[in-house]
């Protein structure tokens, strides 16, 4: 009677103990099920006109994407520029200069900007960027980019400059240097590995970002020359193609996602296993 | 006296020179922030005050007669992302168990990797094998064996074109599914050893001692983990309006092509003519802002009190 019981309960855990197990292999399949998709699909479909040629006009078969690489390298750079000098800056004083209630406030602006969807954030640079200046334009589009680059950047400057050990910081103060020079003499390169790490996986993820840029860059089928006009760029060329009529058109659309998510992954695989080694990334 | 010394000295040294930089950084944050809803907030003033509450119970969306009301797209955020939960919830709750509880530290970290890169692919891509595998995949079995075994429901009911809530629905469970499992997992592994200790002590299962002591110690957190993906899949939006049908219709059954909120915004956004049709969409992505900000805010706190209360027993 009792043995039965037992019998049973071990029964039932055993049971739902695979199925949790089954639970994590149908989630992690899912990547690898992205990417044997990717790498067939677009493997195929991918050749050297791709990353050289304009996108030839509606109905004709072939060209490639080499203004969107261009152009997301452009939106990617410029996002950069934008974003990491306002997170990585804003990390120092968080973690080094700033009062609690102060670094309260920052610290759930951030948070708060870190939540709004990404479509949310493509509006709000539609009307503080492209409406003053009537146009679309690179500028816009990377603006878009860089304010979700900010909160990433910041946080994660914050964590890995608190986490540098205090003897450090005690020594470099004991030898009489200033608290700037302890700063950026001691406790920035001793947590630099960590805080590049962050700033690659913040520029991984926006990488892929497309709302934000459907009002902001908008897109061109052309070469972009400057910054003050609409650009193409990767994700959005993928969305425009895989949701058009045009076989060729798909191939592309696989093309591109191929390259983007190749990028995005090697991104995040080299940051994460080398860059920090011995580092906990904290996740986004 | 020392006092204005010692601040000249370090004014010298440019310790004064970097805090006042390095304030001004970080207060640009919060200008920035506060810039953000006070732009949603004025540039959708004239659909405010023109429908007022209206715009959320009425569902005729016509740009050319001036007439809008949100409830479609309302309608399908909510549905699409109650689907989304269905299937990813249970999904990714068994899966973090597994990777708190049973499995090895290196398999568990290993799993976790690969759970973070699936994190890391962009809506877009999510978007495209949508389009090209999970909608002709709906089309042609999904949807005409569900309609077979369970067309009783109102919800299984009717042609299915492919596109629809459902096939919205299952695209984005498959993307918030990393977030539950991701915070999940973390909340479980901060639960005190000797809770799991002492159920295994008293003669429980390994499965009982998890499901009846650990999980309704972590269970806040993982609730935490719930309202983040919800906060996830209310603003998802390249993904949701490739597959979706971008139709502004409410229907019951699941395989109707539908509309939600990003989408609209998404898609109408560049055509936008006139004051009233732009400002509305306006109007729509501060609804989309208030929604997920109240979701993260109490997820915050969720996960916040359950690793606390983890640190606190073990102190």
């Amino acid at each position: 009677m009792t043995d039965a019981r037992l019998q049973w309960r071990k029964f039932v855990s055993n049971f739902m103990l695979t199925m949790t197990g089954l639970c994590a292999l149908v989630s992690v399949s899912a990547l690898f099920f992205i990417l044997g998709y990717l790498l067939f699909n677009g493997g195929t479909s991918i050749n050297w006109a791709f990353f050289t040629q304009l996108p030839k006009p509606v109905g004709e078969t072939g060209g490639g994407m080499a203004n969107a690489i261009v152009g997301s390298g452009k939106l990617l750079l410029a996002a950069s520029a934008f974003g990491v000098p306002i997170g990585f800056l804003g990390g120092i004083y968080l973690a080094e200069f700033s009062g609690g209630f102060v670094a309260a406030i920052v610290r759930y602006a951030a948070d708060l900007l870190n939540g709004v969807p990404s479509i949310v954030i493509g509006i709000f640079a539609y009307s503080v960027v492209v409406l003053p200046f009537k146009h679309f334009s690179t500028l816009a589009g990377a603006f878009a980019l860089g304010l979700m680059m900010i909160p990433i950047t910041l946080r994660s400057t914050e964590e890995f400059l608190k986490a540098v050990p205090s003897n450090l910081r005690e020594g470099a103060m004991a030898l009489g240097a200033s608290k700037s020079k302890t700063i950026s003499t001691v406790i920035v390169p001793a947590a630099y590995r960590g805080i590049l790490t962050a700033i690659l996986l913040a520029l991984a993820r926006v990488a892929g970002e497309t709302a934000p840029l459907l009002f902001t860059a908008f897109g061109n089928r052309f070469w972009t020359n400057g910054w003050t006009t609409p650009t193409a760029s990767l994700p959005v060329m993928i969305f425009t193609y895989a949701v058009s009529p045009y076989d060729d058109w798909h191939r592309q659309a696989w093309a591109a996602g191929l390259v983007l998510l190749g990028l995005i992954l090697i991104i995040n695989i080299l940051a994460r296993t080398i860059l920090s080694r011995g580092i906990a990334v904290p996740r986004s | 006296m020392t006092g204005s010394r010692s601040f000249l000295a370090r004014l010298r040294e440019g310790d004064e020179i970097a805090r006042l930089v390095t304030f001004l950084f970080a207060a640009s944050v919060v200008l920035i922030t506060i810039l953000l809803v006070y732009e949603l907030w004025v540039n959708s003033a004239l659909p405010r005050h023109k429908f007022g509450f209206h715009f959320f119970v009425t569902s005729v969306w016509d740009p050319i007669l001036d007439q809008f009301g949100a409830l479609p797209f309302i309608y399908g955020t909510v549905v699409t992302s109650a689907v989304a939960l269905l299937i990813a919830v249970p999904l990714g709750i068994g899966a973090a168990i597994f990777l708190a509880e049973l499995a090895p530290p290196r398999i568990s970290d290993t799993l976790q990797f690969f759970i973070d890169l699936l994190a890391a692919v962009p809506s877009v891509i999510y978007g495209l094998l949508g389009v090209f595998i999970i909608v002709p995949l709906m089309r042609t079995v999904i949807a005409p064996t569900l309609i077979k075994t369970l067309g009783f429901l109102p919800i299984f009911r009717g042609p299915s074109y492919g596109v629809g809530f459902f096939t919205a629905g299952i695209v984005m469970a498959i993307m918030v599914i990393p977030y539950i499992i991701s915070v999940s997992r973390e909340v479980l592994l901060s639960v005190p050893r000797d809770q799991r200790e002492a159920a295994l002590a008293l003669g429980s299962t390994r499965w009982e001692s998890t499901w009846k002591v650990v999980v309704p110690f972590a269970k806040t957190g993982i609730m935490g983990s719930i309202f983040l993906a919800m906060a996830r899949a209310l603003g998802e939006t390249m993904a949701v309006t490739m597959v979706i049908g971008n139709s502004p219709k409410i229907a019951a059954s699941l395989f109707a092509p539908g509309y939600s909120i990003a989408a609209v915004i998404a898609n109408e956004f560049t055509e936008a003519t006139g004051d009233l049709y732009l400002q509305s969409l306006v109007y729509l992505g501060l609804v989309l802002f208030l929604l997920t900000f109240l979701l993260n805010g109490m997820a915050r706190l969720l996960i916040l009190a359950t690793t606390q209360k983890g640190s606190k027993v073990t102190a």
